[in-house]
């Protein structure tokens, strides 16, 4: 018997390119996943261009543009944090990690004053201002409400998988050899960012 | 006992216990629990048809009401489609022979690998949850068409949640075997030299990878519109149904190739054997897989040619889908040229690749006609359409399925089934299953609808001669599980390689080791399918 002999192409043997090229696979299904909403979006926007156009003006600018700054901002301390890790100031890995969930944090709080704002109004679905709207609107409210509470999730699945690797990049098991699951989360939080960089101005700034 | 003379270390006694199996994360072990789970779907499935055809041997009412034949026939489309066919051969036999093929040792993400599976059984529960829970399983057809899925009152929530997470599954085995092919195939095989199952299956796993999504936001749109009341695609409160189609069929198109391509490389992966010469056109075949895979996305509006769609579009949908007969054609010519002057070796996993060819063929001429706009606008909703596609489907892929479990049965358990039993269910399965299907295809013709359980006094005989061949089909079903369940009991032994094959997997002993090979195996000169004795033949 030959027990001990493992073959060179092992898949039980870690291989970082495997896992960034399945890293970008699921990407691209994400982005697939948003892409039928943006589609959705396209054809009732051209069908609805004054509907969609008087609601957009129910958000506020201000709190979107505030997110956008802050997803940004915490995009470019995922990516300094994989430097750091790189140059193997372990630290400072760890710090630019925690940044970038408080920024998470921060994003999900303003999106929670947010949605409450629109809730208290009632332009959720099947309360009672909603249910009076034109039907442009009410489109308008839905696909916003659809699109950014999946993006929502997003952000806290992205924030819990940061989580897991600051506490791996603790315990040594990410390290600066072995840093692909690091890269991987930073990989994830771009999409979070690039799908929201899409979002904020379909929603809140098109004229 | 004859067990004693199967090799000592295998895959199935390398570990024990009802645990090793659940959650084990050797791919070959993976690969029979879908097998099992799978073919417990597909009889769960046929059952549901042969009730179907047992209902229409007579116009009226026989053993059910209307509405449960809305069901029946939604829940068989359900489970055929979502839990048999689109996983089949990628999860049964890709998962089993894709490593095998490759001479590696698993795929590339052993454990999510088996979260793949456990999604699988969870969509399955919910599938099958629908029977139990609210006002019964869906009655909208498989396809969920709104507004009436919006509408209806029986459990579309849960089918389609059941239909999401099965696309999950898919999408993750479509991930692995990417990463797979790219990343661990054995020193010295480059893609051109991967045997063509592995081709047809990188194909597919693009196809899964990019398509379902698509389907999968589609279908939790469908949820919020049921559970929040929002006109997404309900016209009463401002929807579109029409997009609804769209995006169904934006995935359900290509999601046909992912039944249809990984059971094309079967058919290239098993004839040569039989022929004991290489694969004519060994690259158009590879090639070929990855047009199909590309040209199969801009097809989908040929699903929606009755449903108000402009003339250009319609025009331009129906040229593209006329371009997919190319590269299927391609294949079909060179599988045809790779039995030319072979020295056949006429055995049963043969055989189903012949019937394959001829039922795919007939599928697929009648696909032509089903592209023609001016064709589909009278067989648009008629039993010819449920011809056309039980014949690629079943006739194509579930032929080239059995074809392949016996192609692969020796390897796997390392016994040979009874061959004669299994010639005579062949005969049975390839019989009945004509008999049951082409009648349909005469009574589209004559205009007889899909989906209703009544049908008019002329179309009587062919229904009859339908649902005979549906006994006929099922009964050599039965015999040939039965002789495979025999075979693997009571089978003869076999021998590591006993159909003189090439690729890789033969190689190694039968049953495989639970690390596939004992030493690096050795790649064929000049290609996968380069029999060296070809010429003496």
């Amino acid at each position: 018997m030959n027990q001990s002999f493992v073959l060179p192409n092992s898949g039980h043997t870690f291989d970082p390119k495997s896992s960034k090229l399945g890293m970008w696979l699921f990407l691209y299904t994400e982005i697939l996943l948003f892409g039928g909403l943006f589609l959705v979006y396209m054809v009732y926007r051209s069908l609805n261009p004054d509907a969609f156009l008087l609601a957009s003006f129910k958000l506020n600018v201000w709190m979107g543009t505030v997110n956008t700054i802050i997803l940004l901002t915490s995009s470019m301390t995922v990516a300094m944090s994989i430097t750091a890790l790189q140059k193997g100031d372990k630290k400072m890995a760890m710090n630019l990690l925690w940044l970038t969930l408080l920024a998470a944090l921060a994003f999900l709080v303003i999106k929670y004053f947010e949605w409450g704002a629109k809730f208290e109004h009632g332009y959720f679905p099947g309360m009672d201002h909603y249910d009076a709207m034109p039907v442009g609107e009410k489109l308008y409210f839905y696909l916003y409400f659809f699109m950014t509470g999946l993006h929502g999730l997003h952000v806290i699945v992205g924030g819990i998988f940061i989580w897991v690797v600051i506490a791996k990049i603790k315990s040594g098991k990410v390290h600066k050899d072995r840093i692909s699951l690091h890269e991987n989360a930073g990989l994830y939080w771009h999409l979070v960012d690039l799908i929201w960089i899409y979002l904020f101005p379909l929603f809140y700034l098109i004229h | 006992m004859t067990a004693a003379a199967l090799p000592e270390n295998n895959f199935f006694n390398a570990k024990k216990g009802i645990m090793s199996w659940l959650f084990t994360l050797d791919h070959k072990r993976i690969g029979l629990l879908y097998l099992y789970a799978i073919l417990s779907f597909f009889l769960v499935g046929v059952v549901l048809g042969f009730l179907m055809r047992l209902e229409l041997l007579n116009p009226g009412q026989d053993i059910m009401k209307p509405h449960t034949y809305n069901q029946v026939f939604t829940l068989h489309g359900v489970i055929m489609i979502f839990l048999f066919i689109i996983p089949s051969i990628p999860a049964i036999f890709g998962n089993f022979f894709l490593p095998l093929h490759l001479g590696t040792d698993d795929v590339a993400f052993p454990k999510l690998n088996l979260l793949s599976f456990w999604l699988y059984v969870l969509g399955a529960l919910f599938a099958l949850a629908t029977l139990v829970f609210g006002d019964g399983p869906a009655d909208t057809g498989w396809t969920f068409y709104a507004p009436y899925s919006v509408k209806t009152g029986t459990n579309v929530t849960m089918s389609v949640l059941a239909a999401f997470i099965l696309g999950f599954s898919s999408i993750l085995t479509g991930l692995n075997f990417i990463v797979t092919i790219h990343r661990l195939r054995t020193p010295g095989m480059g893609f051109n030299q991967m045997p063509l199952f592995a081709w047809s299956l990188y194909a597919t796993s693009w196809i899964q990878l990019l398509a379902t999504p698509v389907v999968g936001i589609t279908l939790l749109m469908i949820i919020a519109e049921r559970v929040f009341g929002i006109g997404l695609f309900d016209p009463s409160i401002g929807g579109d149904p029409i997009l609804y189609q769209h995006l169904f069929w934006i995935y359900s198109h290509p999601a046909v190739y992912i039944m249809a391509l990984p059971a094309m490389g079967l058919v290239s992966e098993i004839i040569p054997t039989f022929a004991q010469r290489t694969i004519f056109g060994y690259k158009a075949i590879a090639y070929s897989s990855m047009a199909i895979a590309f040209v199969g996305y801009f097809v989908w509006g040929h699903h929606m040619f009755t449903s108000g769609m402009s003339g250009t579009a319609g025009f331009i949908f129906s040229i593209l889908t006329f371009f997919v007969a190319i590269p299927t054609s391609v294949k079909v010519f060179n599988w045809v040229a790779t039995l030319y002057k072979g020295s056949i070796n006429i055995e049963i996993p043969l055989l189903y690749m012949m019937a394959f060819i001829f039922n795919f063929l007939i599928g697929g001429l009648t696909g032509l006609a089903n592209a023609a706009l001016a064709a589909d606008v009278h067989l648009h909703d008629t039993y010819f359409v449920v011809g056309h596609f039980h014949y690629v489907m079943f006739g194509g892929t579930g032929f080239a399925m059995f074809g392949a479990l016996h192609y692969w049965f020796p390897k796997i358990w390392g016994r040979m089934y009874n061959k004669a039993r299994a010639n005579v269910a062949f005969a049975l399965l390839f019989f009945g299953f004509n008999m049951l299907y082409f009648p349909m295809l005469i009574l589209g013709i004559m205009g007889m609808p899909r989906r209703y359980y009544d049908y008019l006094p002329e179309f009587h005989g062919l229904n009859q001669i339908a649902t005979v061949g549906s006994w006929i089909l099922v009964s050599g079903l039965i015999l040939m599980l039965a002789n495979l369940l025999i075979g693997l009991k009571k089978g003869k032994i076999a021998s590591a390689n006993p159909w003189n094959g090439i690729t890789l997997e033969w190689q190694t002993s039968s049953p495989p080791p639970l690390h596939n090979f004992d030493k690096l195996p050795e790649l064929n000169e000049g290609g996968p399918y380069n029999y060296p004795d070809a010429k003496k033949a």
